[in-house]
């Protein structure tokens, strides 16, 4: 089949390309003639949600972005931090939802090589990868059929492409069951004067095409994430695109070869709408224009239309200015790896955006006004409804042990295993810490001590209760778990998952947790540098639970003092930092209140940012003071759950002595925020006294709870469980789920 | 001793290799291209993991019929000794080196975790170090480790004492017959293994249960 392109324009043509009436009236004003076939596509392309931000710039503007340590921050492929020594960390988080919904194979794993491509585009290697899955409710009759594909298709690409998965985070609810969320993570390696970027630099240099070849595959996928799905979305497959982790890996190594080789003027990788994107983005933030030669662009396949072309979003492609002189040793470069490198273009000073096919100029567009000056919105918006908070003599009673099996037991807190043993966890070489605990950790390569901290974090069900507390929330628990390392979190990316921006209460939502976001980042100080935002994620109406997914990074200087959440060794004092009277209250919108009493009612706890940052701070110089023999943040489950996990991971039971006249409830299944559970050596009086005096000076508590011992979980006044009981209650769930049972 | 590690796109675990061989020697291994069809004169060659053209076709099966691998089987026949490990281990096998074939994992899936490995015979140029029935840690990764070979194949490597390594303790991640983990040839110079003791040398992996195997194979005191 081929595409001519003298396709009559008409309004249903305009609008099956995702244009409003109104965006379409602004193309013609800009040009001042009705657009090409292919002029359409690319107007499309760019001015969809997904590439140009449009509903979601006014709002991610709030954020801060700058910090000490920042290099580089949103705008560019990926962001990029200082971590001393010459060396800096470049990472972000990128969404693949509606693909992974639709081919959850070939989905996730696009996910994954994007996400990548996006880190060594920049000059880095990547080092770590984590992603963030959410699906539908375990009843739902796809669910498992999504879970094992998006699983394996995750594994499938960042195995063989060979980076370590070291986080993430799964979990299941029903507001996902036609819309799933696969959000991918990427962190990598470079030198602080060794980083690339897209902005193209010098007129009538080469463009070059990199990597694989252009095919049909993918055409309009940028269009297609920026709709809502309905019914018919098994129609929309072959936008799909399909990986092949093999020339990506080829491609990470000529790319870093040819960026050594000093060829690299400007290069950008080719993602969303492909050849059109990453060609506008060169020229317009470069001030530059851009003519392309669709004749020389590697295909493989017959009869592809300059449409097809500009819009495939066929993977493992980049596109870079040449140094002209450098042209044969960077070519040369390419054959090595077999892979395809054609100039097929050139950078001019008429900011135009220019497009040859067979002779015929198929598209001659202003390309500032297709990239960096595309169409923004100010979308009308609603104060979410807040829900009441439970009343304080609303307090369901439960057995505590027979509870905490149970939620050991369930869906959302159970082992991971089933899905982390299909990734490669330790590949490399240097995976301190991998998946179970707080955080992943990598050591640095080429340095005697230094380690970096991962974590993906959000609670939707707060999210949905109380965007901004919500937000606020999730950039807290991810600052949380990489302090409970010993890291110093350095900065974090977002992926924001939200419904449809068109409807004001969703846009409510997206404003409100990007707020929420915000004032966390500020006050914690924890800039976000990077990160994706996905809209439209409904399905027949019906939006995902808000979904803004904060993966943070954090700096450890010396490993060797780094903490763990196993219990480890027997006698060990247990310390909760950051205690409220009566260790925990808050169960508005908490696991307990939903996994073991079927509600999902209250106000989510609230995070006292001030608190929040004395705390982390002061557990952070404990671990680094190299006295603390296990550490682990309290969140989904509370008290109860954190302390059976650290029980879990190394086998060492622990007794508790609370307080005799508070309610077991809320203490050991309270969600509130800010606390962490701290072991020291229990012999150590003045170190005990210590701790207890300089928490109380700062303002906060950090009461002796119990001790480490035995071989099992000894909660006061409930059943004592054995270690291995929870264990088999942990692990059963995933996999029995998977085998259908 | 000296060593050389084989390079072919798509193998990702080079780097892993290099780094212990370096750690373990104090001397950075050289390293051979697909297209290379001479090696230089080393006492050890390793094959390292990853998946090589893709993996494809059938595991190792493009890389064995590159011209390294004819240039490495040649050294082999000279007595120079060869460790592949994992997709290593794949293409010494698809390179008829060694006997069997490796099957995709009995779950289907690919796994990545810790195993126990007997040394099953500890009388090897690669297993010295190690005692005579010693139970190691080790990880695994991989989707393709599920070692079969006839029964004839079987009974001769069996009685032979080429079974080098087993999976221990109930701890077999794939389905390999008799619990192979890891094979050697007759003459005893080129084995291949699906685990990555390269992953397993030193504090930063949690232990250094990998160590022994490179001290044996290139002569080094522990």
């Amino acid at each position: 089949m081929t595409i001519r392109n003298d396709v009559a324009i008409t309004p249903a043509l305009v609008a099956s390309h995702g244009l409003k009436p109104d965006e379409y009236q602004r193309i013609l004003d800009l040009i001042g003639r009705e657009p090409s076939f292919t002029e359409l596509g690319i107007f499309s392309a760019m001015w969809n949600e997904h590439c140009s931000y449009k509903s979601s710039k006014k709002w991610l503007r709030t954020l801060p972005t700058s910090g000490p340590r920042v290099i580089q921050g949103p705008g560019e492929n990926a962001g990029v931090v200082d971590i001393g020594d010459g060396d800096c960390v470049v990472f972000k988080m990128e969404s693949h939802n509606h693909p992974s919904y639709i081919e959850p194979y070939q989905g996730a794993a696009t996910g994954v090589g994007g996400i990548l491509r996006d880190v060594f585009t920049m000059g880095a290697r990547p080092i770590a990868a984590m992603n963030a899955l959410r699906f539908g409710s375990p009843d739902h009759p796809k669910t498992r059929h999504l879970v094992s594909g998006v699983v394996s298709g995750v594994g499938g690409y960042g195995n063989a492409f060979g980076v370590p998965t070291v986080g993430g985070e799964v979990n299941f609810d029903t507001r996902y069951d036609g819309n799933i969320l696969v959000n991918a993570f990427a962190a990598g390696i470079a030198k602080t004067d060794g980083i690339f970027l897209s902005q193209a630099k010098g007129v009538g240099l080469p463009v070059v095409y990199l990597g694989a070849k252009t095919g049909r595959d993918g055409v309009g996928g940028a269009t297609m994430a920026s709709a809502e799905f309905d019914d018919s979305i098994e129609e929309k497959r072959p936008t799909v695109q399909v990986g092949d982790p093999f020339t990506e890996k080829c491609l990470l190594e000529a790319c870093l070869e040819l960026m050594a080789s000093g060829a690299v003027i400007a290069i950008q990788d080719m993602g969303a709408a492909g050849l059109t994107c990453s060609a506008v983005e060169m020229g317009a933030k470069g001030d530059l224009g851009i003519l392309l030669d669709l004749d020389k662009v590697p295909v493989r396949e017959e009869r592809m239309s300059a449409y097809e072309m500009m819009l495939s979003e066929s993977q493992e492609r980049m596109l870079m200015v040449l140094r002209p002189e450098k042209e044969a040793e960077a070519e040369a470069i390419f054959v090595k790896w077999g892979l395809d490198f054609a100039i097929v273009g050139k950078t001019t000073d008429d900011l135009r955006f220019r497009v040859m096919h067979q002779g015929e100029q198929v598209a001659d567009l202003p390309i500032k006004d297709l990239g960096d000056k595309a169409p923004e919105y100010d979308r009308p918006w609603v104060q979410p409804k807040l829900p009441a908070p439970l009343a304080a003599s609303d307090i369901p009673q439960a057995d505590v042990a027979d509870a905490l099996l149970k939620m050991l037991g369930g869906p959302d807190l159970s082992s991971r295993r089933w899905v982390y043993e299909q990734y490669d966890t330790l590949i490399q070489g240097n995976s301190l810490q991998r998946p179970g605990g707080d955080a992943g950790v990598v050591r640095v390569e080429g340095h005697a001590t230094k380690a970096l901290a991962f974590s993906s974090d959000v609670t939707p069900r707060y999210c949905e209760a109380d965007p901004y507390e919500g937000g606020k929330q999730a950039v807290a628990e991810c600052w949380r778990n990489l302090t409970a390392t010993g890291a110093e979190p350095l900065a974090a990316t977002d992926n924001l998952n939200f419904g449809n921006p068109e409807r004001p209460e969703i846009m409510g939502q997206f404003a409100r947790a990007v707020t929420g976001i915000g004032d966390a980042c500020r006050a914690l100080g924890f800039p976000i540098v990077s990160g994706n935002v996905s809209l439209y994620n409904e399905t027949n109406g019906r939006g995902i639970l808000p979904t803004p997914t904060i993966g943070g990074v954090g700096l450890i200087d010396d490993w060797s003092k780094m903490a763990r959440i196993g219990f480890a060794r027997e006698g060990d004092a247990i310390l909760l930092v950051g205690a409220p009277d009566g260790w925990g209250t808050h169960l508005g919108q908490s696991i307990f209140l939903r996994d073991i009493h079927g509600r999902r009612d209250g106000t989510p706890p609230l995070v006292d940012l001030a608190k929040e940052k004395i705390v982390g701070d002061f557990v952070r110089a404990l671990i680094r003071a190299g006295v603390v023999t296990a550490c682990h943040d309290v969140s989904d489950g509370g008290l109860a759950v954190a302390l059976a996990e650290m029980a879990m991971a190394s086998g060492i039971g622990a007794e508790l002595d609370p307080p005799s006249n508070i309610d077991p409830i809320p203490l050991w299944f309270g969600e509130d925020q800010g606390r962490y559970l701290v072991t020291v050596d229990a012999s150590d009086k003045a170190l005990l006294r210590d701790i207890t005096e300089e928490a109380l000076e700062n303002g906060f508590r950090a009461p002796i709870i119990g001790r480490t011992g035995g071989h099992e979980l000894k909660l006061f006044g409930a059943r004592a469980i054995a270690v291995g009981e929870l264990k088999t209650a942990h692990e059963s769930w995933f996999p029995r789920f998977m085998d259908g049972q | 001793m000296k060593s050389a590690v084989v390079l072919l796109p798509g193998l990702n675990r080079d780097r892993d290799m290099i780094a212990a061989l370096t750690k373990i020697s104090g001397q950075a291994p050289d390293t051979v291209w697909q297209t290379d069809t001479e090696i230089p004169d080393v006492d050890l060659i390793v094959v390292p993991g990853g998946f090589s053209y893709g993996d494809y076709l059938r595991c190792g099966a493009i890389a064995a019929r590159m011209p390294v691998m004819r240039a490495v089987a040649e050294k082999a026949q000279k007595g120079v000794m060869v460790i592949g490990v994992c997709n290593g281990f794949q293409i010494l096998l698809e390179a008829g080196l060694l006997p069997g074939a490796l099957m995709r994992n009995a779950s289907l899936k690919f796994v990545c975790r810790e195993v126990r490995l007997q040394v099953a015979n500890a009388n090897t140029a690669f297993t010295r170090r190690y005692q005579p029935g010693q139970v190691i840690r080790c990880p695994v990764a991989h989707h393709d480790g599920n070692y079969f070979a006839d029964a004839d194949t079987l009974k001769r490597i069996e009685d032979g004492g080429q079974v080098v390594f087993r999976y221990a303790e109930g701890t077999n991640p794939n389905g390999s017959v008799n619990d192979i983990a890891g094979i050697m040839n007759a003459r005893g110079n080129v084995l291949g293994l699906m685990p990555h003791p390269e992953d397993l040398i030193e504090d930063a992996h949690g232990g250094a249960d990998g160590r022994p195997l490179f001290e044996s194979v290139l002569g080094i005191a522990a």
